[in-house]
């Protein structure tokens, strides 16, 4: 029997492709950040005790940035469906809820990472540093610890509310801290301690700096630490959005 | 065959009572229809036979697995059109019906899907994105897809709601041929009295949670007496005492200007009637064969109208409160 994480990864997936105009629009902000703030800063900043300029620096940042806003959105998609009847379908089949939280979630996190992974190929192109295979391959496993991680964080949300205006209101008013604190802009470093605290705080400051370590090959906090942090974060997040997910009342 | 057994449920919200020790059994092959007002409790019903609610108190069975304990079975057994659409509009009408047969773990759900879209007239338009679809078409489909995984039971909550009279007497021609070619049992509820009339073999007439009689709908009818034949006549009084002399009358009241004649199979019998009363005076005879509203209107005092202006005036108040 084909498990249902299965079918309801296929509908994200299927319904992502099919919304041309939201992967082009959602590619517009990281890549303004990418050149305006990367270019524009780039002479500007001086990166003390590091080989790479300002635009190599961030672009690990934007990578996770795009993929943090639309995993973290992905979420819509459960309020969505409370609101068209779609989820009673669901909740109705022989299976177990787990299931369809799961399919939701890896869904979520497999859209997530093509977003990011185009915004991984843009950044190229406009000359920041090309990786070798391993390091794209650690750049990938990074990506995929924060979409499905922020997935689960936005199907946690997305359980308890009742309206996709509120869903986005309650979204920002998280994602802009997470990001900002993030050190996908500056480096951990040098920074006031009450803000490095905030900032060791923040789960995203792990996957910024996985992918920063297998785009540059270097990064302020070890691979396996980062790794450790964001692998825990991603199975409390997984833990917290199938503990509400399964309250869902219909 | 028993399909379905239900036995003294009860479903309590705080401190409102929503089914009220209900208790009834359907036999394979029905189509069995629960009437009544909005609020009634019809759904509340239904969504705890389709394991989406938790009962209080009491057991349902299906298709012999028991509701509340083994929902893997009852949801494998069952098929579930709601209220509200459940499908996805973004999707096209076959990637619905697909998505559908991979839940319910079919492995080769493409020939099922096309004979089904077949069969309920949308084969050409299953390629089309189900935000293009009229009404009635998304209906068909819902019906459709509840069937994908060949349930023994389909369960149809209000599945005229809102449409068009020509889009529902199509509906139920579809309802009953999925009865008589897939052998499939039907439940559906409906507040609509031809509906309950024309589709269902049994009718179980429900108001504030309980069910307050269940029959054939011809049943529930005899049960008031039968027809109501009405003489005018400028002589009641002995129009009156000529039929009340009969036992296979039930019940004759005399008015002002005419005799209202209560009595059974009062097609074949107004012959007799009129035989008897030949010799007065009469200026017209009519027959009127009671409807099920009459058959609500006797078992509760009101009207399903009446009920279902009190439901609303009952929501808008509390709305009223709400936004205080």
């Amino acid at each position: 029997m084909r498990s249902a994480v299965y079918t309801i990864w296929y509908r994200n997936v299927l319904k992502y492709f099919r919304m041309k105009s939201r992967i082009i629009g959602s590619l517009g902000m990281p890549f303004f950040f990418l050149v305006i703030i990367g270019f524009g800063l780039n002479s500007a900043v001086e990166m003390p005790g590091m080989e790479v300029n300002y635009v190599n620096f961030i672009a690990p940042g934007i990578v996770s940035m795009s993929i943090l806003f639309s995993s973290m959105f992905s979420g819509v998609q459960l309020v969505i469906d409370k609101q068209i009847g779609f989820l009673k379908e669901t909740l109705v089949a022989p299976v177990p809820r787990l299931q369809l939280m799961f399919g939701q979630a890896l869904g979520g996190a497999t859209t997530a990472v093509i977003q990011g992974v185009l915004v991984f190929i843009i950044s190229m192109f406009i000359g920041v540093n090309i990786p070798g295979i391993s390091g794209i391959l650690i750049s990938l496993l990074f990506m995929f610890l924060i979409g499905l991680s922020f997935t689960s964080v936005g199907i946690a949300f997305a359980s308890r509310m009742e309206d996709t205006h509120g869903f986005q209101l309650i979204v920002n008013f998280v994602l802009f801290p997470v990001f900002f604190l993030s050190g996908a802009l500056f480096p951990l470093d040098r920074i006031p301690d009450w803000l490095s605290f905030l900032t060791y705080i923040d789960p995203l400051t792990y996957g910024v700096e996985g992918i920063r370590y297998g785009m540059l090959g270097t990064s302020q906090i070890p691979p396996l630490v980062s790794f450790g942090a964001l692998g825990g974060f991603l199975v409390a997040m997984l833990i917290l959005g199938s503990f509400l997910f399964n309250k869902i009342k219909v | 065959m028993e399909l379905i057994k239900v036995e003294n449920l009860v479903k309590r919200f705080d401190s409102v009572v929503a089914v009220d020790n209900v208790s009834f059994s359907i036999q394979e092959g029905e189509i069995f229809g629960f009437l009544g007002p909005n609020g009634a409790g019809k759904t509340t019903t239904l969504s705890i036979l389709s394991t989406l609610l938790e009962p209080t108190g009491g057991n349902a069975y299906i298709n012999g697995y028991r509701v509340s304990s083994n929902k893997a079975e009852v949801r494998r057994s069952i098929g579930v059109v709601f209220q509200d659409p459940t499908l996805d509009e973004e999707l096209t009408a076959r990637e619905n019906m697909l998505i559908h047969g991979q839940l319910y773990g079919m492995k080769n759900s493409r020939e099922k899907i096309e004979e089904l879209l077949q069969l309920v007239e949308l084969y050409n338009w299953k390629d089309k994105l189900v935000k293009t679809f009229s009404g009635g078409m998304k209906r068909r489909l819902e019906i459709a897809r509840g069937l994908l995984h060949e349930p023994r039971i389909l369960f149809l909550d209000e599945p005229t709601l809102g449409l068009d009279p020509q889009t529902r007497n199509h509906l139920w021609d579809y309802i009953r041929r999925m009865n008589t070619e897939k052998q499939v049992t039907i439940i559906l509820t409906t507040h609509y009295m031809d509906e309950a009339e024309k589709l269902s073999d049994r009718v179980a007439i429900i108001d504030q949670g309980s069910i307050i009689a269940m029959d054939t709908a011809d049943a529930l009818k005899e049960r008031l007496g039968g027809s109501v034949i009405r003489i005018t006549t400028p002589e009641p009084t002995a129009v009156y005492n000529k039929l009340s002399q009969h036992d296979w009358i039930s019940r004759v009241t005399p008015h002002d200007n005419f005799v209202d004649v209560t009595l059974n199979h009062a097609e074949e019998r107004i012959v007799d009637v009129i035989k008897t009363v030949s010799d007065n005076s009469l200026y017209s005879v009519s027959l009127r064969i009671p409807s099920l509203e009459e058959v609500f209107l006797h078992y509760t005092g009101r009207t399903i109208r009446e009920e279902e202006a009190g439901a609303k005036e009952r929501m808008r108040q509390k709305s009223r409160v709400r936004r205080r």
